[in-house]
């Protein structure tokens, strides 16, 4: 009897503590494949060099669109303004125009950047 | 003997049910501003840095966009737009949270702006741990009208590991991520400022930030 009660005691205290372990945790599917992002970024803003973080984020891109996933919001801008850096002028225009297709809300910092871009002018 | 420990915890249950969501006793902060603005882009300037570890603006900076994407914003690219500034002749942050709302409207297109403070960033050595504290400040304003729509703080410590409750967890995941990167000890403060950030910009917390148009949230709230 006592065993009986004892399990399911068990029971119920091990359903409990699930219970509190997700009832706060409000887990919502993401909404980018983020990848190394944040840490290119990051990268960049200590001044490191460039061609490697454009191969990790041409890496990321791979993975991302292979999953059929989308990248997060700056994705995009932030390649095309490392191709500037590096001289790949022809890239940087295509990748503003893929942020701008993804995120609406881009176009008028992108259509700022194009057009410095098409003047020559530093980003 | 077992089986009258086990009634005891068992009665606890409820307890820790009702206490576990249960949200601080706060004021509700009022979203009257920001229902009405319906922001759906963010433009974040780079932080102010009260701490005196140089590199803390860099780290925060870095990673502001993924709590405040997820939450369903659209938020321009920061080093992208940190280096449009600097073409503008301005690098620091005090400069650039000083320029004129409607002329950051007017190049990023951006429909507010994140206005990011850092009280706290670093480490803190004992003899028997070293404890690393970030905590970082943000307002949220109105690009078109300069109205203060949001404003909240946060912090994240290392050693939240040692405390009851959902704390712990997160403070394992941390202690966890620091301990990779140990040896590169200038970093330790690194991931601990993106647990401050994800606490500060994350969606649906108490008085938090509330959810962008692309969040599923977003009209359900």
């Amino acid at each position: 009897m006592k065993q009986i009660v004892m399990k399911k005691s068990a029971a119920l205290l091990a359903l409990a503590a699930c219970a509190v372990l997700t009832g706060c945790a409000s887990q919502s599917k993401s909404l980018y494949q983020w990848e190394s992002y944040q840490p290119q970024v990051y990268q960049y803003l200590k001044g490191e060099s460039p061609e490697q973080q454009i191969a990790a984020m041409e890496k990321d891109l791979q993975i991302i669109s292979a999953k059929g996933n989308q990248a997060p919001p700056g994705f995009h801008a932030h390649l095309g303004m490392l191709y500037s850096v590096t001289g790949k002028t022809d890239e940087v225009a295509t990748q503003f125009e893929d942020e701008k297709k993804l995120f609406p809300e881009s176009a008028g910092y992108m259509d700022f950047l194009l057009g410095k871009l098409k003047k020559g002018e530093k980003l | 003997m077992m089986p009258r420990i086990l009634k005891l915890a068992l009665c606890l249950v409820p307890a820790m049910l009702a206490v576990g969501c249960a949200s601080n006793k706060q004021a509700a902060y009022d979203y009257t501003a920001f229902k009405a603005a319906k922001p759906r882009s963010i433009v974040v300037l780079p932080p102010l840095n009260d701490s005196p570890e140089v590199n803390a603006g860099n780290s925060v900076y870095a990673q502001v966009t993924y709590p405040l994407a997820e939450a369903g914003y659209y938020v321009l690219p920061v080093a992208v737009v940190s280096e449009t500034f600097k073409q503008n002749g301005l690098t620091d942050a005090h400069d650039i949270q000083g320029v004129d709302p409607k002329k950051l409207s007017e190049i990023f297109g951006a429909d507010a702006a994140l206005y990011m403070s850092i009280a706290r960033y670093g480490s803190t050595y004992t003899v028997i741990d070293s404890v690393s504290v970030v905590s970082v400040k943000a307002k949220l304003v109105d690009l078109k009208t300069g109205t203060l729509l949001w404003e909240g703080a946060a912090s994240a410590s290392s050693n939240e590991g040692n405390n009851n409750g959902g704390g712990g967890l997160i403070g394992a995941l941390v202690a966890a991520a620091v301990k990779q990167i140990i040896n590169s000890s200038t970093d330790a403060s690194h991931p601990i400022a993106g647990v401050a950030n994800s606490r500060l910009l994350s969606a649906g917390s108490p008085n938090g930030l509330l959810y962008g148009p692309r969040s599923e949230r977003y009209l359900a709230q």
